[in-house]
């Protein structure tokens, strides 16, 4: 569904992605991981469209992405950090991202019930807790019913009862046959959601397994444990 | 575009300062009209506060705008549309806001007082200042992440095309004041859209009589109608050139 081959970026003197190639399936959860500035956000948001990579192709669906928007009517994204217009309330945000994504399917609107999004539209966005941008973030991620998520830190933030809720939605998406990119640095939290785990480091992309295979190759029984163990060696 | 041009329009609305400038653009105009005895010269005081004021408040006003759009642009780019659109657009909304005011603010006292050849050519020169001065804005601010850098990039192009390309010239003219460099004058005042823009106007009015054989130069170039098309198409590349090395630079910018 996504082929990434060979990019590489660079901002001024820091390589942070080099000749970075992955292949991502539909129906796959994908865990990225690694230590902090290694390069997953910004992978993330070249397939976004929002970096420009220097070097190297991103195919979505086997069509080329660069010079192309369309694809992105299919990917909800769920920033690490979500930044909106200040001045816009709740309900506002949602409109506008409704009226420009003008989507002709129907709206999946699970979250926004469940987070209650419904009582709080008339707040400024300049006004809300972390968590609460978080919730609305998420909201918008899965409105619209995409194929592909992208959620950068979806967690971070969010209460427990919220955080449970949103990995409820990403497991259920799964199954349906959505392919998933979650970063994460709470391992443990991943666990039941995560079938193939990407591991990054210093722009470089380590490996790309199966957890099943990971956990049979480390002798490991959970995600986390085997990542520490492959990290050790 | 119109959807996004329509979230822009509205924002700007909102904020009140677009408001405030129409409203000081007219207490200045009508006050200008109404003190001086005879209509030539209210229009020359006017001509002095739109050659100052107008391109000062497109370009800061443009400037800040577009540095406060940054969560706006963020939040559009995940999204199916196009990068092109989303700049097009704030472009397009701060441009409109701005000529809006100033035909509002400037541009009826002027048609009420002044002979109407004269506010014709200060409404259309009025309106170009404030899109180039948006255009040249829009590229100063993506020229640098930092807000205070943009916006004294900004101020800084603004004194140079407002007081110091004045100087430049006024220097020009006395160092070769022995050559006959009149028709050079005329080249080089279309490196300033501010002195072309006060040249088309005051070649409408009186006082050009008094500008000597300088004067008949202007008078014999831009008096006429190619001359005219001319000064039209030049402010017209004032428009389209900054704005569109900005779009390149915003295509190609990572977010």
């Amino acid at each position: 569904m996504i082929e990434i081959r060979n990019i590489s970026k660079r901002f001024r003197k820091l390589q942070v992605l080099n000749n970075v190639s992955l292949l991502l399936q539909k129906g796959e959860c994908v865990a990225l991981i690694g230590p902090n500035g290694c390069g997953k956000t910004t992978l993330l948001k070249s397939v976004l469209g929002m970096v420009l990579p220097d070097q190297g192709q991103i195919l979505f669906n086997g069509k080329t992405i660069s010079r192309d928007n369309h694809y992105r009517a299919q990917i909800g994204y769920m920033p690490q950090i979500g930044r909106y217009p200040e001045n816009m309330t709740i309900g506002q945000v949602i409109d506008m991202v409704r009226s420009i994504r003008n989507s002709a399917g129907p709206e999946d609107n699970d979250l926004y019930e469940r987070f209650a999004i419904g009582s709080m539209v008339d707040k400024k966005m300049r006004t809300l807790s972390g968590g609460t941008t978080q919730k609305v973030s998420a909201t918008l991620a899965f409105m619209f019913s995409p194929q592909v998520l992208i959620l950068d830190e979806p967690t971070a933030g969010l209460d427990p009862v919220a955080a449970e809720i949103l990995k409820e939605k990403i497991i259920d998406l799964r199954d349906k046959g959505c392919l998933i990119i979650i970063t994460s640095h709470l391992l443990n939290e991943l666990e039941d959601m995560v079938s193939e785990v990407v591991f990054m480091q210093e722009g470089n992309l380590i490996l790309h397994k199966n957890v099943r295979e990971l956990k049979e190759m480390t002798g490991k029984e959970t995600l986390a444990k085997s990542v520490v163990e492959l990290l050790k060696t | 575009m119109k959807r996004i041009l329509k979230y822009v329009a509205l924002d700007i609305l909102k904020n009140r300062i677009v408001l405030a400038y129409a409203l000081m653009l007219a207490l200045f105009s009508w006050s200008a009209f109404g003190l001086e005895s005879n209509a030539s010269k209210g229009v020359l005081t006017v001509l002095n506060i739109i050659l100052l004021t107008v391109p000062l408040v497109s370009v800061l006003f443009a400037t800040i705008y577009v540095y406060n759009s940054s969560e706006f642009i963020e939040l559009l780019v995940s999204h199916p549309v196009k990068r092109g659109m989303i700049w097009t657009s704030l472009f397009v909304g701060v441009s409109l806001s701005l000529v809006l005011a100033f035909l509002l603010g400037a541009g009826i006292p002027v048609l009420l007082f002044a002979d109407i050849g004269t506010a014709v050519m200060m409404i259309l020169t009025g309106s170009f200042l404030s899109v180039i001065f948006v255009a040249v804005a829009f590229l100063a601010s993506i020229l640098t992440r930092d807000k205070a850098k943009g916006i004294g990039i900004s101020i800084m192009l603004w004194l140079y095309f407002s007081l110091l390309f004045d100087g430049i010239v006024l220097f020009l003219f006395f160092q070769f004041s022995e050559y006959p460099i009149e028709k050079a004058v005329v080249l080089l005042s279309a490196l300033s859209p501010v002195d072309l823009s006060r040249i088309l106007i005051l070649l409408h009015l009186d006082v050009s009589a008094m500008m000597g054989y300088t004067g008949a130069v202007f008078k014999n170039f831009f008096g006429t109608q190619w001359g005219l098309v001319l000064s039209f198409a030049v402010l017209t590349l004032w428009v389209v050139l900054p704005f569109m090395a900005s779009l390149r630079k915003f295509n190609r910018k990572d977010l």
